[in-house]
C-alpha cells in the first residue's frame, strides 16, 4: 500500500531502504551541522571568558608594581628644626636633594623647581615627616630613603606613556623625560612590589591609592553578614525542613524565600535606605549596614543549601534516633545538622562570596564616600571592595585604570579561595548514602 | 561602652546556665530522678536570659540614637529652627554632633553649644541606663529560671518550645523582609505621587529629574515620565538577550546531546565562572574593551557609535546571562524523558533529528521560563548599565545611541543625597516600585511555566 502514496518526483520501483539511504547523507550533515554550531557558541563563551581575564591582567599587573626613586636626603636643622616638628619643610628638603641628581636644572627657579618636585609623589613629604618625628635624631643627618614617583612618571616607567607621541599629546614633556632619563641613569630609579597598595586606603592621587579601606569594610560587612544571615538561615531552613506542617503559612513563606531570591539587588539598597538609614537611623556609608543589607539578600541562598544538605539525610538515621528515644529536637540538632553541616558551610560560603562581589546596595547605602582610612569598627564610613572598584572606575587619573584592574584581581582572588574552600569542603567532608 | 551590655549578657547567661545545672545535679544527686538531662536545665535558663535580654539590647540601641536626635532637637530653644527645610534641621544636628564630638569649627551659636552638652550628657545616661536595665532583667529572669528547678520540671519541654519559637521567628524573617520592601516602596511612592502625578509618571515621554534650587528659578521644572527610561532598559534588554538567547541554547543543546562526558565536566563549571563574576567587574570591562571596540568597529565601516552605545551595557550582560539560560536549558532538555529520545531514535531520527524535532519542542515551556528569567535578571541588572550605559533618558530603540536604564536612574538619583522629601530621590523609590512589580510578575509567571511543566513529566 506504501508503494502508492510515494511522492510523484520519486521513481515507483525505489525501496523505502535505499529512500532513507539516500537522504541520510543530507540529514548527518544537518545534525553535524547542529554539533558545530554548539561548539561555536561554546567557545564564543570560552573565548569572552578570556577576553575578559586577559584583559584584566594585562592592565592590572602593572599596578602590582610603583616605580620609586632612592634619595639622598639631607634633613637640614633649618628648614626642619625640632621644636617645630611635627611641621617643617619637608618638601623643600625632598627637592633639594631631588635637584641635586637631576642635571642642568636650576632650582633657585620657582617655576623648574616646582616641575622637578612633582616628579615625588606627593604622599613623599609625609612619609619622611612621620620618619623625622618617629626618630628626632634624624635631623641633621643624610638618609637614604625610597619614595614613590608621582602617577605620570610611574606610566612613563612601566611604559605606558610612549615616547614616540607628539610632546603636545604627551602628559610628560621632553624635557621631563631627560630628568627622569638621567635619574634611570644614575640607578635611582627601581621598581618594587607595590605595598601601598594592600597598606593604603583610597586616596586623590593614583600612586597612594590602595585598597585598604576597602578590604576593611568589606570584611565588616561580610562578619555582619554572617553572624545574622548564618544563624536566621539555619534556624529558618531547619524550621521549613524539619518541623513546619504543610500549611498556608509555611507555603507562603517558602513562596516568599524564592522570590527573595530573585528580587534585584538594587530594590534591597532602596529597602535598606528607606528602613535602615531612614527610619531606624544608622548611619549612612556604615559596613554594618551594608552587612544587614547583603545578609538579607544571603539569607535565601543559605536556606536554600542548607535544605537541600539536611534533605540529603538518610532517614533511616532519623528513624534509628527515633526508635532510641530521641526527640524530635535531638534527632535534628544532634544527628541530622551535623551530618549536613559540610553542605550547608558549602552553601554558606558560596552566598557569602556572592555578597561579597554585590555593588548596588552598597552604592545605595552611600557606601561609595571617598574615605582615605580605614574603618576600625563596623559603624565607621568605609568603603567595599566592589565599590572601591566603582569608584576607581569612575576616577579620571590615568593611574587608576590599572589600579582598578589590580583591584578587580584581588577581587577575583578572593573569590576564587572561598569557592576554592567550599568545594574542598564539599569533597572532603560530603557523604554519599 | 557598647561592649559593657553585651559582656554582662554573656556572663548572665554562663551564670545562670551554671546555677541551674548545679541546683539539677544536686537533687539528682540527692536520690531523686529527674524528668530533664542536667543540661536542659542549664540550657533553660541560659536561653531565658539570653532572648529576651538581647531583644532588649538590640532594640534599645537601634532606638536610642532617633530617640536622643528627637530630644536634643526637641529641646532646642523657640524659633532656631523655623524656616529651615529638612535638609537644614539636619544640617543643625550634625553640626551639634561634631561639636559634642569635640570638632569645633569657627563659633558655633551658644544654643548649639549647649545642645551638645545635652547630647552628650544624655547618651551617657542611655549608658548607664542600659546596663542597669540588661543586669536587673537578667538578675530577675536568672531567678525566675533558678525557681523553676525541681525534680519533674520538663526543662526539655522548655528548652524545646524557645528553641521552636526562635526558629519559627527565623522563617518569618523572610516575610518581613518582603513586607518591608513593598511598605517602604509603596510609601516612599505616594510621597513621590503627592508631588507628581501619576498619568505624568506613568504615560510622560519626557524624564528630566531635576528640582529647582531655588523658588524662582526658570525652566528648572523637573519632569519624571518613565516612559523612554522603560524603552532604554527594554532595549538593553533585548540586545542582552540576542547576545545571551542564542549562545547560551546552542551550548546547552550541545552539552546535552552531543558532548563527551569529559568534555561536559570541563565545559559546565567554566560557565559557571561566567556567572560568578561579579557585575561591577562586567562593568569595568565594557567601558575598557567592549564599548571601544564597538565604537572603532563602528567607525570603521561609517556608522556613528555612542560612546555608551547600548550595544556595549546591552552585550556584556548577555555574556553574562549565557551560564543562566544555558544552565536552564540543559536542565530542561534533561528533564524530557527517555522514553521520547528512544522513541525518536527508534523510529529512525539522526540524533540531530531527535533533538529540534522532539527534545526541543518537548523541553521549549521550560526554556521559555529560563528566558524569561533571565530576563528579568537584565531588568534588575544594575552594575553593568550604571558603569557603561548613558545617563539621558531618550526615546529611542537604536541600539547604537546611548540609553538608560531604570535601575541606572535609580543609583544616580541616590547617590551621594540625603533627604528624603523632594520628587528628585523619591522618584528613584517610584522606579524602585515599578522594577519590583516588573520583575515580580515575570519570576512568578516564568516559575509557574517551569513547575507546571515539570508536573506534566513527573
Amino acid at each position: 500500500m506504501t508503494d502508492f502514496t510515494t511522492g510523484a518526483g520519486v521513481p515507483r520501483n525505489t525501496t523505502s531502504t535505499e529512500l532513507v539511504a539516500a537522504s541520510l547523507k543530507r540529514r548527518r550533515r544537518k545534525q553535524s551541522r547542529l554539533q558545530w554550531i554548539g561548539l561555536g557558541a561554546i567557545s564564543v563563551a570560552f573565548l569572552m571568558l578570556f577576553i575578559l581575564v586577559s584583559s584584566l591582567i594585562s592592565t592590572g599587573w602593572q599596578a602590582f608594581t610603583q616605580t620609586h626613586v632612592t634619595l639622598e636626603v639631607y634633613v637640614d636643622p633649618e628648614e626642619i628644626p625640632v621644636d617645630r616638628l611635627p611641621r617643617g619643610g619637608f618638601d623643600d628638603a625632598l627637592a633639594a636633594s631631588l635637584g641635586k641628581m637631576v642635571p642642568g636644572v636650576d632650582m633657585s627657579d620657582r617655576k623648574t623647581a616646582r616641575a622637578v618636585e612633582s616628579i615625588l609623589s606627593n604622599g613623599a613629604q609625609f612619609s619622611l615627616r612621620d620618619m623625622v618625628v618617629a626618630d628626632p635624631d634624624l635631623i641633621g643627618q643624610t638618609i637614604t630613603m625610597k619614595v614613590p614617583v608621582s602617577d605620570p612618571y610611574d606610566q612613563l616607567n612601566k611604559g605606558l606613556i610612549e615616547r614616540e607621541t607628539p610632546e603636545e599629546n604627551r602628559r610628560v614633556k621632553n624635557n621631563e623625560i631627560a630628568w627622569f632619563d638621567a635619574l634611570v641613569a644614575q640607578g635611582a630609579i627601581s621598581k618594587p612590589f607595590n605595598l601601598a597598595l594592600f597598606k593604603n586606603a583610597d586616596s586623590r592621587f593614583p600612586e597612594q591609592a590602595g585598597l585598604k579601606g576597602a578590604l576593611v569594610g568589606s570584611f565588616w560587612a561580610l562578619l555582619t553578614c554572617f553572624l545574622i544571615a548564618f544563624p536566621l538561615g539555619i534556624g529558618s531552613a531547619i524550621y521549613l525542613e524539619e518541623f513546619a506542617p504543610k500549611n498556608k503559612l509555611s507555603d507562603f513563606i517558602e513562596v516568599n524565600i524564592n522570590n527573595l531570591a530573585a528580587v534585584p539587588s538594587v530594590v534591597f539598597g532602596l529597602l535598606a535606605l528607606a528602613v535602615f538609614i531612614g527610619w531606624f537611623g544608622l548611619p549612612r556609608s556604615a559596613p554594618f549596614v551594608g552587612g544587614l543589607t547583603l545578609a538579607l539578600m544571603t539569607m535565601p541562598t543559605i536556606i536554600i543549601a542548607t535544605r537541600a544538605a539536611l534533605k540529603a539525610v538518610p532517614p533511616s538515621i532519623r528513624e534509628a534516633a527515633l526508635g532510641l528515644g530521641a526527640s524530635r529536637q535531638q534527632v535534628v540538632f544532634q544527628h541530622v545538622l551535623p551530618l549536613a553541616m559540610p553542605g550547608v558551610l558549602t552553601g554558606t560560603i558560596i552566598g557569602l562570596a556572592q555578597a561579597l562581589g554585590e555593588t548596588a546596595p552598597l552604592l545605595l547605602i552611600g557606601m561609595n564616600a571617598f574615605i582615605t582610612s580605614a574603618a576600625s569598627s563596623p559603624f565607621d564610613s568605609a568603603t567595599a571592595l566592589p565599590t572601591q572598584i566603582f569608584i576607581w572606575a569612575d576616577s579620571p587619573e590615568r593611574g587608576f585604570v590599572s589600579r582598578t584592574s589590580a583591584a578587580i584581581l584581588v577581587l577575583l582572588g578572593f573569590l576564587v579561595i572561598m569557592n576554592a574552600i567550599a568545594i574542598y569542603l564539599r569533597q572532603k567532608f560530603e557523604r554519599k548514602w | 561602652m557598647t561592649t559593657l551590655p553585651f559582656l554582662l549578657l554573656i556572663l548572665a547567661v554562663i551564670v545562670g546556665y551554671v546555677l541551674n545545672r548545679v541546683a539539677a545535679k544536686t537533687i539528682r544527686d540527692g536520690g531523686n530522678r529527674l524528668h530533664s538531662m542536667t543540661s536542659y536545665h542549664g540550657m533553660f535558663s541560659a536561653l531565658l536570659i539570653l532572648v529576651p535580654v538581647l531583644t532588649f539590647i538590640l532594640l534599645w540601641l537601634v532606638l536610642r540614637g532617633p530617640v536622643i536626635d528627637g530630644m536634643v532637637m526637641g529641646g532646642l530653644p523657640d524659633g532656631v529652627l523655623v524656616d529651615l527645610d529638612s535638609g537644614g534641621v539636619q544640617l543643625v544636628l550634625a553640626e551639634i554632633k561634631s561639636v559634642s564630638r569635640g570638632q569645633v569649627f569657627g563659633t558655633p551659636e551658644d544654643w548649639k553649644i549647649a545642645a551638645a552638652d545635652r547630647f552628650v550628657i544624655l547618651h551617657q545616661r542611655a549608658d548607664w541606663l542600659l546596663i542597669a536595665a540588661v543586669a536587673a532583667i537578667s538578675l530577675l529572669l536568672m531567678g525566675f529560671a533558678r525557681s523553676r528547678v525541681t525534680a519533674d520540671f520538663r526543662a526539655r519541654q522548655g528548652v524545646e518550645g524557645i528553641v521552636s519559637g526562635l526558629m519559627i521567628f527565623c522563617s518569618t524573617v523572610a516575610i518581613f523582609t518582603t513586607i518591608g520592601i513593598i511598605v517602604s516602596l509603596t510609601y516612599e511612592t505616594f510621597r513621590f505621587l503627592e508631588a507628581v502625578p501619576l498619568t505624568d509618571f506613568l504615560f510622560g515621554v519626557n524624564w528630566e529629574p531635576q528640582i529647582p534650587l531655588r523658588e524662582d528659578q526658570i525652566a528648572a521644572e523637573g519632569a519624571f515620565g518613565w516612559l523612554p527610561v522603560f524603552l532604554g532598559t527594554i532595549v538593553i534588554t533585548v540586545v542582552a538577550l540576542v547576545v545571551a538567547v542564542p549562545i547560551g541554547l546552542f551550548s546547552a543543546i550541545y552539552l546535552n546531546e552531543f558532548a563527551p562526558r569529559k568534555l561536559r565536566s570541563v565545559v559546565k563549571p567554566v560557565l559557571e565562572i561566567l556567572a560568578g563574576v561579579p557585575t561591577v567587574v562586567y562593568g569595568f570591562f565594557a567601558i575598557l574593551v567592549v564599548a571601544p571596540a564597538i565604537r572603532s568597529l563602528g567607525q570603521s565601516i561609517g556608522l556613528d557609535v555612542a560612546p555608551n552605545t547600548a550595544l556595549a551595557a546591552g552585550g556584556v550582560m548577555g555574556i553574562m546571562l549565557i551560564p543562566f539560560i544555558s544552565s536552564f536549558a540543559d536542565d530542561a532538555l534533561s528533564a524530557v524523558p527517555q522514553t521520547l529520545r528512544d522513541g525518536a531514535l527508534g523510529l529512525g531520527a539522526t540524533r540531530g533529528e531527535m533533538m529540534t524535532t522532539v527534545l526541543f519542542p518537548a523541553a521549549l515551556p521550560g526554556i521559555v521560563g529560563g528566558v524569561l528569567l533571565a530576563v528579568s535578571r537584565a531588568i534588575g541588572e544594575t552594575m553593568i548599565v550604571v558603569m557603561a550605559a548613558g545617563l539621558i533618558a531618550k526615546l529611542t530603540i537604536n541600539p547604537l545611541d546611548s540609553v538608560t536604564t531604570v535601575t541606572v536612574q535609580i543609583v544616580t538619583l541616590l547617590i551621594g543625597d540625603t533627604s528624603f522629601d523632594n520628587p528628585k530621590t523619591l522618584a528613584a523609590f517610584a522606579l524602585g516600585m515599578m522594577l519590583f512589580l516588573v520583575t515580580l510578575m515575570i519570576n512568578i509567571f516564568a516559575l509557574r511555566i517551569v513547575r507546571k511543566y515539570r508536573e506534566a513529566y513527573d
